[in-house]
């Protein structure tokens, strides 16, 4: 009576092989592709376009230094890893910010950030931010005028020539009428001078929880979890990212006419862009499990401090850096016990043994 | 100890061992005050004057200290020496005096001060010794004046402004202004600034010395290493 069931078609080795990075790379550049079309349709052209001349400039910029460096161009071009660079700049700079300021901040990313500590897996800090957070500092009127306002690709947007016609106008600012503080950056401030339900009256708001953001976060926070169904990225960072935040926003901030509230730390600024797409990068970030979760805790609660009682409204580039600093110092103490091992070597070998 | 001619001397201070480039000593005030031409130039020659002048003191005292105080009494000389140097300025260029601020006192613990005056003025006779913190410190300014001028002109667009902190009020007119509205980069002007660009003049001095070497290789004579066996081909073989 020994039957046996057939549980699978297929038979051993189950080992399948490796996606290449190019593969990787190419899957992160879909799974932001919803969260780029939410910011065109509630934003306008602005993402869009800088998104496009960010990739070619990132492209651009590692073909220079791969040159300078007698590196073969098509073998490290085609890994993707400075175009998804190039792409998270332009998801994450502000939309009408002039043409320079981009550039600035993607040649920052690959030639000095990446290049010049040796390349793909020898960078310590991640690319992108470093390019962010030097054009934040570098430029702060621009980083903080040219949010786009809130106004559909339909309706009140600026059309594509307007648009272009900004960005590559060379001054600073966008014309006013197109632009608005974020959501961030008005709780903040507004709310030292007003109760909440005052603030929330503010059109940055709209009717949801922050106008547009709410939608593009939501966006992010879906083709992330497409990577985590992927097996591109572990649910590790965004899950404790998120959660330090969220504990963070409940312990300190739970009143809304003080600080600003959970929802709006979620949903508006660069929480999700930054939890499933900048905080992951695999090459900055802390390698083990246990590590991804300090890691990506700290990010959290860092973000959290940095929005609340530092000066900037939104956080994600400074957040991460700080986090990068640590990675090293968390994978140290946090190497998993390989097999055959009783403990894990973890930290500076005590002298006793 | 073998005793090094002027030359090498001077080789050694400008570049060889630059107290910026190469020993990377007195890295405080280089980052921190380079922002512009004038205050690098402000604090570099009261480096160089006080760098001198420890030199010279060290040396003449070096046969009565002994080995155990000596670093206590280099450090009361360079401190006298920095003292008159703040004073100075305090008389004779004061507006510069309150824009370096803590940084001219801070020239005490200038590393590459006290490491001069320890490895090279206890150890060689006055002249030498002057010579040498002399070059060190010449050193040490064109370093600070290239680093101020790049700040300078990448964070705010101009170059040798305020030139009359210095140079009194003939100089007012001495800024260039190579581009009119420019956006200033304020990155440049901050301290993440000063490190990258200080690491990108030993990039360049390191890239120069690559060079230099390669060139000097080719032009050698290929050294045949005694005792390998040359197959002859043709001709003869000197």
């Amino acid at each position: 009576m020994g039957s046996v069931i057939a549980t699978s078609r297929t038979s051993s080795p189950h080992a399948r092989r490796a996606r290449s990075t190019s593969q990787v790379m190419l899957w992160v550049m879909v799974a932001t592709l919803p969260g780029l079309a939410m910011q065109t349709v509630y934003f306008g052209w602005g993402n869009l376009i800088n998104v496009v001349l960010c990739v070619l400039l990132a492209v651009g910029a590692e073909a220079m230094v791969l040159a300078l460096r007698k590196r073969p161009l098509t073998f490290y071009l085609k890994d993707n890893t400075a175009a998804v660079t190039g792409l998270l700049l332009g998801l994450a700079l502000p939309p009408l910010a002039p043409w320079w300021v981009s550039a600035m901040a993607v040649v920052t990313a690959i030639v000095l950030a990446k290049q010049l500590y040796g390349g793909l897996g020898s960078n310590p800090f991640n690319p992108a931010m470093v390019g962010y957070a030097l054009v934040l500092v570098s430029f702060p009127l621009a980083m903080t005028t040219n949010w786009a306002a809130p106004a559909g690709l339909w309706q009140a947007a600026p059309d594509l020539s307007a648009t272009v016609q900004s960005i590559f106008g060379g001054g600073q600012t966008a014309v006013d009428a197109f632009t608005m503080a974020t959501p961030l950056d008005v709780y903040k401030h507004e709310i030292t001078s007003h109760v909440a339900s005052e603030v929330w009256q503010n059109p940055t708001f709209g009717t949801g929880i922050a106008k547009g953001w709410e939608w593009v976060n939501v966006a992010f926070l879906s083709g992330g979890i497409g990577l985590i169904v992927l097996r591109i990225i572990t649910w590790h960072i965004p899950v404790s990212m998120l959660a330090a935040l969220t504990v963070m926003s409940l312990a300190f901030g739970s009143n809304p006419d003080v600080t600003t509230p959970l929802s709006l730390h979620m949903l508006a600024g660069a929480t999700m862009l930054g939890a499933f797409f900048i905080a992951t990068d695999p090459v900055s970030a802390a390698t083990s499990h246990q590590g991804k979760l300090i890691y990506g805790a700290g990010i959290g609660v860092l973000l959290y401090l940095i929005r609340t009682w530092g000066n900037y409204p939104d956080a994600v580039a400074f957040a991460v850096l700080l986090m990068n600093f640590a990675a090293p110092f968390i994978d140290h103490y946090t190497q998993p016990r390989t097999y055959g091992h009783r403990k894990a070597r973890r930290g500076i070998a005590s002298k006793g043994h | 100890m073998t005793t090094k001619t002027s030359l090498e001397i001077i080789r050694d201070g400008l570049w060889t061992n630059n107290p910026a480039l190469v020993q990377v000593l007195g890295l405080c005030p280089l980052l921190a005050v380079t922002s512009t031409v004038v205050n690098a130039l402000g604090l570099g020659l009261a480096t160089l004057m006080v760098i001198t002048g420890s030199n010279l003191a060290v040396s003449l005292i070096r046969n009565f200290v002994t080995d155990s105080v000596r670093l206590p009494a280099f450090v009361m000389i360079i401190a006298s020496l920095v003292t008159s140097a703040e004073m100075l300025m305090q008389a004779f260029t004061y507006q510069l005096y309150q824009i370096l601020g803590i940084f001219i006192p801070l020239i005490v613990t200038n590393c590459a001060i006290l490491g001069r005056a320890d490895a090279f003025a206890s150890k060689n006779k006055p002249l030498p010794a002057v010579l040498d913190g002399f070059m060190m410190g010449c050193g040490f300014l064109v370093v600070l004046v290239i680093l101020g001028a790049m700040r300078e002109l990448v964070g705010q667009g101009t170059l040798f402004s305020g030139m009359d902190l210095l140079f009194g009020p003939a100089a007012a007119d001495w800024t260039l202004r190579p581009l009119d509205n420019y956006p200033n980069m304020l990155f440049m002007m901050l301290p993440p600034g000063a490190f990258i660009g200080l690491g990108l003049l030993i990039a360049l001095k390191n890239s120069i010395d690559g060079q230099l070497a390669r060139r000097r290789a080719a032009r050698a004579e290929p050294v045949i290493a005694s005792g390998r066996k040359r197959v002859r081909v043709t001709g003869t073989v000197s």
